[in-house]
């Protein structure tokens, strides 16, 4: 088995349009969760969430660009962009063939759904624009990112709501670590924040209207946030032989499914994923110092994350300290557990937990240290990243410290 | 129109449970009709779209919203309450 590091990352989000910026709100426990600003916001109920207010697509990328990139191609890309130009990697030669990119995304290109929806149905159009599938396709952020960076090996685009970011990343570290690739780009991106998408979610009524308080007994739901993160996953030794940067290394990554459910969560599901990447890592339960948590806000969430981090945990589960950064960010669906593990990289290289934010009274349900409000000085050598999904699916990953 | 009202709410919930609308006692939660979470926040769509009402209704705290769903003739008064609300 190959030894797999992170050697660069990237990211868009509401806290930051980087990685510096996003390190920086976490630490100050910022808040990135505002006013939507869309077409036809006022008709909704929900009219909040952790939008990217200053986007300038025209800035960044050409007229034909724009015509083929939806906005979730277009975060998946600037935040490869940065993951690449850290890592200092160049796909070439064998190194292009032998890696490839795996990304997650729950919605893909919906904002050029409701977009042209809107065109033939309210305006009674009978043309769209030609490019339309192959801007809203799921894997299109994918695609564009393989083709900007020639990677030619395994690519694809993976599909489990809320779960599809550990879910991607567990596999591309699986693929690096049984010598399948040298090297994948992998992570993230989500951009539902338009009017069809959070429509949708309002219909569910598990959203709040006032913000997200993961964890609090005075919590109100979750809030959907928006962006990406992308991450170069690289075998050690090719990492090492150029000299690169190690930002953190993947140690374990495990996935189950709760086959209970298509929305309420399994505390037996979570915690079999738990103690799965705890097996898959070869390490005990003492070795967590930390835990960056699903924690969406939403009661039958945070309960059930709870019972199942301490029954996977036992009595350790009092000692680790878990907080939920959807508080700051939002929940990204399906590029959230790629924002989310910028939490557990600057837990490991720069020693600072990320708070959970808007916490305000303690839930008897969560009595675990969720690191409430502040951010916090801390030695950890190994963190975990859960990811529970609607639908029952779930995947944990594990992480080290560079050594 | 009172009973009109009872009428419909009773008939949305039992197409939710899959039973006919005479096996439905008002005194029973919808727990006890057999309805889950998702049954639930179904029935509040259908009641929302039968009587053109906004419902107040937070799945993350089912028991601490104004509008009471600790049984079926609960849900049939605060139903009543809001179309009152609307018609004012």
């Amino acid at each position: 088995m190959k030894r797999v590091v992170i050697t660069g990352a990237g990211t868009v989000n509401a806290l930051g349009l980087d990685v510096g910026a996003t390190f920086e709100a976490m630490r100050e426990g910022k808040c990135g969760i505002g006013a939507l600003d869309f077409r036809d916001v006022d008709r909704l109920a929900i009219k909040i969430g952790g939008q990217i207010h200053n986007w300038d697509a025209e800035g960044r990328f050409n007229r034909q660009q724009i015509a083929l990139y939806d906005r979730f191609t277009q975060f998946a890309l600037v935040a490869t962009e940065q993951a690449v130009k850290q890592s200092g990697i160049v796909f070439s030669g064998e190194l292009a063939t032998k890696s490839g990119v795996i990304l997650g995304t729950s919605g893909g290109g919906l904002t050029t759904q409701d977009d042209n929806y809107r065109t033939v149905y309210e305006e009674g159009k009978n043309r769209v624009h030609p490019f339309v599938v192959p801007k809203l396709m799921n894997n299109a952020a994918c695609s564009h990112v393989s083709m900007e960076y020639n990677l030619k090996g395994p690519s694809f685009t993976v599909a489990t709501a809320c779960a599809s970011s550990n879910h991607a990343m567990g596999q591309a570290y699986n693929m690096v670590r049984s010598g399948m690739a040298t090297a994948m780009l992998t992570g993230g991106s989500e951009s539902m924040l338009c009017f069809g998408g959070v429509k949708a979610w309002e219909g569910l009524r598990v959203m709040s209207k006032d913000t997200c308080r993961p964890f609090s007994l005075t919590r109100s739901g979750m809030v959907q946030g928006e962006g990406a993160a992308v991450y170069v996953f690289e075998e050690y030794e090719h990492a090492k032989k150029r000299g690169a940067e190690i930002l953190a290394e993947v140690i374990g990554s495990a996935m189950t499914s709760d086959a209970s459910d298509i929305v309420m969560p399994s505390k037996q599901g979570a915690a079999r994923a738990i103690t799965g990447a705890l097996q898959d890592a070869q390490i005990n339960p003492e070795q967590v110092g930390y835990i960056n948590a699903h924690g969406t806000g939403t009661a039958a969430n945070d309960k059930t994350e709870c019972a199942a981090v301490a029954d996977a945990l036992g009595a350790h589960a009092d000692n680790i300290m878990i907080s939920s950064t959807k508080s700051m960010h939002g929940h990204l669906i399906g590029g959230t557990g790629a924002v989310e593990l910028l939490a557990c990289i600057m837990a490991l290289k720069d020693g600072i937990i990320a708070p959970t934010i808007n916490y305000e009274e303690p839930d008897p349900a969560c009595a675990l240290d969720v690191v409430p409000n502040e951010a916090r000085d801390a030695n950890v050598d190994i963190v975990l990243s859960n990811a529970f999904a609607f639908g029952g699916l779930n995947a944990v990953l594990a992480l080290k410290r560079a050594s | 129109m009172a009973q009109n009202i009872q009428d419909q709410i009773v008939a949305i919930i039992a197409e939710q449970a899959m039973i006919d609308p005479s096996e439905i006692k008002l005194d029973q939660s919808l727990e006890e009709v057999g309805i889950d979470s998702l049954g639930l926040v179904e029935s509040i769509f259908a009641i929302e779209e039968t009587f053109d009402i906004s419902v107040p209704f937070n799945a993350n705290e089912p028991d601490q919203t104004d509008f009471d769903i600790s049984s079926v003739a609960a849900i049939i008064k605060a139903v009543e309450g809001l179309i009152g609300e609307k018609n004012s």
